[in-house]
């Protein structure tokens, strides 16, 4: 399916901590990152994809666009998504990701804004967010093409009656097609195997290694 | 879900492009071609017939051999975001360990260049090129000069590169708190702790007849060998490699080991590969490398001096050369942390079209190298063949053993599941080792690098080989390690210094290796 990417700015990530940041020991278990998409119409969220960075769990709210009378709400889409199974240990922790529409707990067809939960309750981690973050919408369908009307119905043209004795053209034809295409997929086939050569012309004289 | 068919048709996509460059796509092609003049095959079901003239004449089998092989040794396609360096590490700060580890392999590879004024390759005058051919078979009674070379580094250097190696995220404290780990490895990587290695080693368990033990004296052949070596030779009838790692889990009868093997690694012995072969040997008359001289130090050093070992090294020399020019292993590389060393053509230094791997499999070897190809030799008597197994050992196993990488069977999970399970099953054991200054991974290491090749007996090795390949992982080797060390804790209680404890612990030949390991696994009270 193919998909577009939508442009989005994300702000920076919000600690959320009882008390004073400054004052308080020990790092905040829970960060807050909202998505907008400015100058953008609401849209149908296709695909999210994301690097983590030590986040343990992640919760997604949307904000999506209703009928002009009632205001906008929050309204969870994702619930505490766990990326890394065991949170004290490296297991995901710098994994790709991928969260496709059919995984959201609600529709996401008009898309306003994004708000992104992440959580690590571990404290031994010194901190932790998503990177590359990119949203994507449902890409162009590929046009429809009128076919000229002589192509889809031909015209049926009478059977000649000295062909009777031979093979029927259809069943031939059928079965020609079919030798045909394996044919063409067995020299279409190419390989990414290495020839084995390890030397230049036949020469492989070297003299130190290089850092690059 | 969506999701899942098209990870499955991505996975069907990269076995079937990694399968089309392979002989057995050849073979299947011609026997396809071949079959088109059998009466059963008709035009109209064509598909169909030859799927099923596949099936019966056992083709079929073969591929799905290729496949299962395939699924074990390569990893899950990453994600369509992921860099292909993803795929050899996902953790950013190992990649980077790793990149600085290999930088000071290549620095003292080029200053031993340097101060001994070889170069790192040449091509052989046509003399010595017939010399070599003429003694190719008994290279072994070479005597070259080897005293100025010096291997390109030992275990203990790389286990000093591990306990160095630090997460940035990670809270490090100096003072000592409930996050320091308390062994040397200092990364938090995911362990199993005994549940979960009960779990996943079930085959190992006291009701399962297990050979190592099931087959001494004492217990009479009609309870489990009799039966065990019959489906064996069942197992070998079909052909079929995952019913052989399942099978070999529980060991496998000497008479049946060679051919086991040569099953599970997919290893065929056509035309194709002894032709290979020749052509490899042809390579290494051709071209001198650098490298030969450092393999040529590392069997004298190690293979020629164990009393096991020292009568294949003839058979050494010619797998390990062999094995430097091939350039078949490249491929590993792509799942493999590490990355082969670059160097250009003498005159063409930056010209890309002038660079090229060195060694050409890309693959420095290290002091002991040699002793993951010794135990082998046992087994195969044909050169190429012992190439072959030798090599798809390296690929699938051996090469996590001297790479920095964050997978459950790379060096790094082997340590620290070696110090996690004597830590919370040995507590005494391991704080008395501690106080004395005598850290247990500085004793185990050099084991589990080598695969303890070398330190146990041929046969107990060759068993605990068989279960490295019948689980598909290395972890049963700090298992191992850690249940030398239960064995062993008495006499290691008493000890006051580290060099009494490597003196206890200098000599394994007489350990049974599956009683230790089910003693430790499922018969120690927690």
């Amino acid at each position: 399916m193919s998909r577009l990417s939508v442009p989005c700015h994300v702000k920076g990530a919000v600690a959320l901590q009882i008390g004073d940041v400054r004052t308080v020991q020990g790092r905040p278990g829970v960060l807050v990152i909202d998505v907008t998409f400015p100058s953008m119409e609401p849209f149908e969220l296709q695909e999210i994809t994301f690097k983590n960075y030590y986040t343990a769990f992640l919760t997604i709210r949307v904000r999506q666009h209703t009928s002009a009378h009632t205001q906008a709400k929050w309204v969870t889409c994702l619930r505490d998504y766990c990326l890394m199974p065991d949170p004290h240990s490296e297991d995901g922790a710098q994994e790709y990701v991928s969260l496709f529409k059919h995984q959201m707990l609600c529709d996401m067809a008009r898309v306003l804004e994004l708000r992104l939960i992440l959580r690590q309750p571990s404290p031994l981690w010194l901190s932790f967010t998503v990177e590359e973050l990119q949203i994507f919408q449902q890409g162009p369908k590929s046009p429809s093409v009128t076919f000229p009307k002589w192509l889809s119905h031909p015209v049926p043209c009478e059977q000649p009656s000295f062909l009777e004795g031979l093979p029927d053209p259809s069943r031939v034809s059928s079965e020609v097609q079919q030798m045909w295409a394996l044919t063409e997929m067995i020299r279409a086939s190419h390989t990414s195997t290495r020839i084995g050569r390890f030397d230049v012309d036949g020469c492989y004289d070297l003299n130190l290694l290089s850092y690059t | 879900m969506l999701q899942e068919e098209s990870d499955l048709s991505l996975i069907i996509a990269q076995i079937v492009q990694k399968l089309k460059g392979s002989n057995l796509y050849a073979q299947l092609e011609r026997q396809a071609w071949a079959s088109l003049q059998r009466p059963e095959i008709r035009l109209e079901s064509l598909k169909e017939d030859i799927k099923e003239f596949f099936k019966i004449t056992g083709w079929e089998k073969k591929l799905q051999n290729a496949v299962y092989s395939e699924l074990n040794v390569y990893p899950l396609p990453r994600h369509p975001a992921a860099p292909p360096e993803h795929l050899k590490e996902p953790l950013v700060y190992m990649r980077k360990a790793q990149g600085s580890w290999e930088k000071r392999i290549l620095k003292s590879l080029n200053s031993m260049c340097t101060e001994l004024s070889i170069p790192l390759a040449r091509k052989r005058p046509v003399g010595q090129q017939k010399e070599l051919l003429n003694k190719w078979n008994e290279m072994g009674t070479d005597e070259p000069d080897l005293s100025l070379f010096r291997p390109v580094y030992a275990p203990k250097d790389f286990l000093e590169v591990l306990i160095n190696l630090r997460n940035p995220n990670y809270e490090n404290g100096d003072s000592l708190s409930f996050r320091t780990h308390l062994g040397l490895i200092q990364v938090p990587l995911k362990v199993k702790d005994i549940p979960e290695l009960k779990e996943c080693f079930v085959e190992l368990g006291l009701n399962t007849g297990q050979l190592g033990i099931d087959d001494s004296t004492q217990v009479p052949p009609e309870l489990f060998e009799n039966e065990h070596v019959r489906i064996g030779q069942k197992v070998l009838a079909e052909q079929d490699s995952a019913a052989a790692q399942q099978y070999i889990r529980q060991g496998s009868p000497t008479a049946l080991r060679a051919e086991l093997w040569a099953l599970i690694l997919n290893i065929s012995s056509q035309p194709e590969d002894i032709l290979y072969y020749e052509q490899l040997k042809t390579n290494v008359i051709q071209h001198d490398l650098l490298v030969d001289s450092l393999i040529y130090k590392d069997v004298k050093l190690t293979a020629s001096n164990d009393d096991y070992y020292f009568v294949f090294e003839d058979y050494l020399y010619q797998v390990l050369l062999c094995f430097s020019r091939d350039t078949s292993v490249l491929g590993h590389f792509a799942y493999n942390s590490a990355s082969p060393p670059k160097s250009y053509i003498r005159g063409k230094l930056g010209l890309e079209e002038y660079a090229v791997f060195y060694p050409p499999n890309g693959v420095i070897p290290f002091h002991g190298f040699s002793m993951y190809v010794a135990p082998l030799c046992f087994l195969y008597h044909e050169p190429y063949k012992l190439y072959q197994t030798f090599r798809e050992m390296y690929v699938r196993f051996f090469f996590r053993l001297h790479s920095i990488s964050s997978h459950p069977s790379g060096i790094v999970s082997l340590c620290l599941l070696f110090e996690t399970l004597l830590q919370t099953y040995l507590p005494q054991l391991f704080y008395h080792l501690r106080e004395i200054g005598a850290q247990p991974l500085r004793i185990s290491f050099k084991w589990m690098v080598r695969a303890f090749s070398g330190y146990l007996a041929t046969d107990q090795l060759l068993l605990l080989w068989d279960r490295i390949l019948g689980y598909n992982s290395l972890e049963i080797l700090a298992v191992l390690a850690a249940a030398v060390f239960a064995f062993r804790a008495v006499n290691l209680m008493e000890v006051t210094s580290l060099a009494a404890a490597e003196a206890v612990l200098a000599d394994l030949s007489t350990l049974k290796v599956m009683p230790l390991l089910q003693i430790f696994l499922f018969a120690t009270v927690t």
